[in-house]
């Protein structure tokens, strides 16, 4: 099943600068910070990337719920020149959804929930390794939760603009006056 | 400009659906004096509106109104609301299709007689001959400005194409070129030439491409004859005691539910809503359907035999830049049983944007098998698979039983699963896609999954005896002399080619019937 053929492709919002959020990169070395995984941050009900500059806020999901769906997103669609800052914005909706819709609130949580419980002490972000939380995703890939997950991602990510570059994809094309003179058929290596 | 005729007036030729059938019928009749009405369901969305984004565009075009899915293939399982992907605004598909524009080969015509009866196929001949549509063919290549016939140059061929000539000729493959494409390569009917922008599939914003939309609607309004009414949903033909058609009831762009009188009533809303349609309109007198005594209204659904291969090189090719239909191979478009299946199929490239490949690539796919494909996006090469599927009873259009759409009418199910000879003839296909592509140095080569269906086809099907089909070969039904089938519907069998050029020239040709009749007054 997927949900992506809603008339209108998921439109994530950018998540905003740390500063806007009235957190500094300071605060975040002071205490009452943890560390989730690598490269995530929570503080209250935030999630901050300590190195790149951005944050996240959840008003609705636990903000570990939601440092785990970034996760869970990149195990799904690993790009490993991307960002992690494109699979928040692939996600983040699912914080606005599940304010609206309790079903998706426990769908989500209790989804998250059994991928900690499967990975055991330190949760499905604490396992370090791809392979490790692979094994965990392969025997969950069925599952509503998974599925939904995923197919959410086929727009929520790959349709976003900015990723776009990334592949080489070079987008709308009209108003340069399409590739008639920008190389619709430059192949030399052939 | 647009002639508002009354919803009482019964003289006028009542048409459902205005995209490649329907609205060349309104155009052809209007500019033989006949007065037209076009309900279309959809809005009307000019080519400035179209936008260069492939989901917005979805969002814009396609018909996305609930649809059921039954049977073994797969799109009913990863799009089960989605069977087709079809359009649902003034033009129809042809604001969303390529261009491609093939004849039919002579043997197509003539399935049951060249291909035998094959185990579980509903196969029949067609009541009309390639030598009866040729002329058709010709008004209709004309008409549309297709590349390579009327002294049209053909298109140039962008890098997606050039990656395909060089695998064909290394397959030794004699026919590959760009193409036969309803798309300008000069200026031509007043409008320009193709500017190579790659988004065919989302409407041409240069109108470069032939379109319903910006060549037959406004020639046929012109003309003060033709009323095309947009937002206007068809819902149930209606018919007098003797059996005739007399109207169409829809719901009008206010919601409000309006009848409009007819003396003909011609269904072009694409194979899934006409014979959806023609089953809303039971009556006491028709308890089954209207032009449904064969039973065979809604039968013998077919979509082609489908598919994609894709090619990733050491090396970018860039295969999004220019038209998405940029070249074919016909080489294997003939029929010959020692590959193991009958009839044929077509080679065409066909590139997708970032989003729809990874939509379609492997729809429900993941992890770094799906991942590492579309990291290398750019190195791509692509080439779509079209060839003739075998018609069968059960791959049929049916009312759900228990869903209803917004006016409180049935839904369609789409039931359909592959004939064996369908399966071998994709497998053929994607192994000669795959040595194609590796001739030429790629260093991985993937198939796809079929879409979700573009072309729909059969559904109300021309036949020579009443009891074997619908409509006989001018596309009127057996059973009500002034209702009329005009769209894709009417095929007898698929052929290999993509059906849009044939759906025209049956369109002209039937324009051509119904005036002389209705001068007879026999209709
Ligand atoms: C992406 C894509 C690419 C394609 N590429 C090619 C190609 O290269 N070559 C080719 O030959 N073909 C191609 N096709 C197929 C081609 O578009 C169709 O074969 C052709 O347009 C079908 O014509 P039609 O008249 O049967 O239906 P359509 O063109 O689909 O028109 C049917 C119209 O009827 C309307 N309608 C339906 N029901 C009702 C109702 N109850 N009341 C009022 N209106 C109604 C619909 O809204 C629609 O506008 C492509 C299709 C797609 C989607
Ligand atoms: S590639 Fe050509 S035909 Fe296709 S959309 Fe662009 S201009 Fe139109």
């Amino acid at each position: 099943m997927v949900t992506i053929f809603n008339r209108k492709a998921a439109a994530p919002d950018t998540p905003e600068p740390i500063e806007k959020q009235g957190l500094s990169r300071r605060d975040l070395l002071k205490g009452g910070t943890v560390s989730l995984g690598a490269i995530l941050v929570i503080s209250g009900s935030s999630i901050i990337h300590p190195q790149f500059a951005w944050g996240l806020e959840t008003s609705n999901l636990k903000p570990e719920t939601m440092a785990t769906l970034i996760q869970l997103a990149r195990d799904i669609y690993p790009h490993d020149h991307i960002p992690d800052r494109f699979y928040a914005i692939a996600v983040k909706p699912y914080d606005a959804k599940t304010g609206e819709d309790p079903k998706t609130k426990k769908m989500i949580e209790d989804g998250i929930a059994d991928l900690d419980k499967r990975a055991g002490k330190d949760g499905y972000i604490g396992l370090g390794w791809e392979d490790d939380r692979l094994a965990i995703l392969r025997k969950v890939e069925d599952t509503p939760f998974f599925q939904t997950v995923r197919g959410g991602l086929v727009t929520g990510l790959y349709n976003q603009e900015e990723i776009w570059p990334l592949f080489g994809y070079e987008g709308e094309s009209y108003s340069k006056g399409g590739y008639i003179a920008r190389g619709f058929g430059d192949i030399e290596w052939l | 400009m647009a002639a508002p005729f009354d919803l009482k007036d019964d003289s006028v030729v009542v048409i459902i659906g205005s995209g490649a059938g329907g609205g060349t019928l309104g155009n052809e009749l209007a500019q033989k004096g006949i007065d037209v009405v076009i309900l279309e369901a959809g809005a009307r969305h000019e080519y400035e509106d179209f936008t260069n984004n492939e989901w917005d565009s979805f969002g814009q075009l396609a018909w996305v109104d609930k649809r059921t899915t039954s049977g073994d293939w797969r799109v009913a399982k990863d799009f089960p609301n989605l069977p087709a992907w079809i359009v649902k605004s003034v033009g129809g598909s042809t604001t969303h299709w390529a261009g491609a524009s093939l004849r039919f080969q002579d043997h197509e015509f003539k399935a049951l007689t060249h291909y035998g009866k094959v185990k579980g196929a509903s196969l029949l001949d067609w009541p009309v001959t390639l030598a009866e549509l040729e002329p058709y063919y010709a008004k209709a290549e004309d008409k549309m400005g297709v590349t390579r016939t009327n002294g049209i140059a053909g298109l140039p061929g962008n890098n997606n194409f050039k990656v395909l000539k060089a695998g064909a000729d290394k397959l030794g493959y004699k026919e590959c070129h760009t193409g036969n494409m309803a798309i300008n390569s000069a200026e031509r009917d007043d409008r320009m030439s193709c500017q190579q922008t790659g988004f065919c599939f989302q409407g041409c914003k240069w109108g470069a491409k032939w379109s319903t939309l910006y060549t037959e609607i406004p020639k046929g309004e012109k003309t003060g004859k033709l009323e095309v009414r947009p937002n206007s949903m068809a819902q149930k033909i209606e018919h007098d005691k003797s059996g005739k058609v007399t109207g169409v009831l829809y719901t009008d762009k206010d919601g409000k539910q309006q009848l409009q009188k007819a003396r003909i009533v011609a269904v072009a809303g694409n194979s899934i809503e006409s014979p959806r349609l023609l089953l809303n309109s039971e009556s006491n007198m028709f308890p089954n359907g209207l032009a449904n005594s064969s039973g065979q209204v809604g039968r013998n659904y077919m979509r082609h035999t489908t598919g994609s291969v894709y090619g990733i090189f050491e090396k970018p090719v860039h295969m999004y830049r220019g038209t998405t239909m940029a070249g074919i191979i016909r080489d294997e478009a003939r029929h010959d049983p020692s590959r193991g299946f009958v009839g044929g199929y077509e080679m065409e490239t066909l590139s997708l944007g970032l989003p729809f490949m990874a939509a379609f690539l492997d729809p429900g796919g993941w992890g770094r098998s799906f991942t590492s494909a579309l990291d290398q996006y750019v190195n791509m090469a692509g080439l779509w698979i079209v060839g003739e599927d075998m018609p069968q009873e059960d791959n049929r259009i049916t009312l759900h039983k228990d869903e209803k759409d917004k006016y409180g009418l049935p839904i369609a199910n789409v039931n359909f699963s592959d004939h064996s000879n369908d399966i071998a003839m994709r497998n053929h296909a994607y192994e000669q896609g795959k040595a194609l592509y590796e001739a030429i140095g790629a260093t991985r080569v993937f198939p796809t999954p079929p879409y979700p269906s573009t072309h729909n086809l059969g559904t109300n099907r021309m036949s020579e005896k009443a009891k074997d089909g619908v409509v006989n070969k001018h596309g009127q039904s057996h059973d009500i002399k002034n209702l009329f089938v005009s769209d894709g519907s009417q095929f007898t069998t698929g052929g290999a080619e993509n059906p849009t050029l044939t759906i025209v020239s049956l369109a002209i040709r039937q324009a051509d019937y119904i005036a002389k009749e209705m001068a007879a007054k026999t209709i």
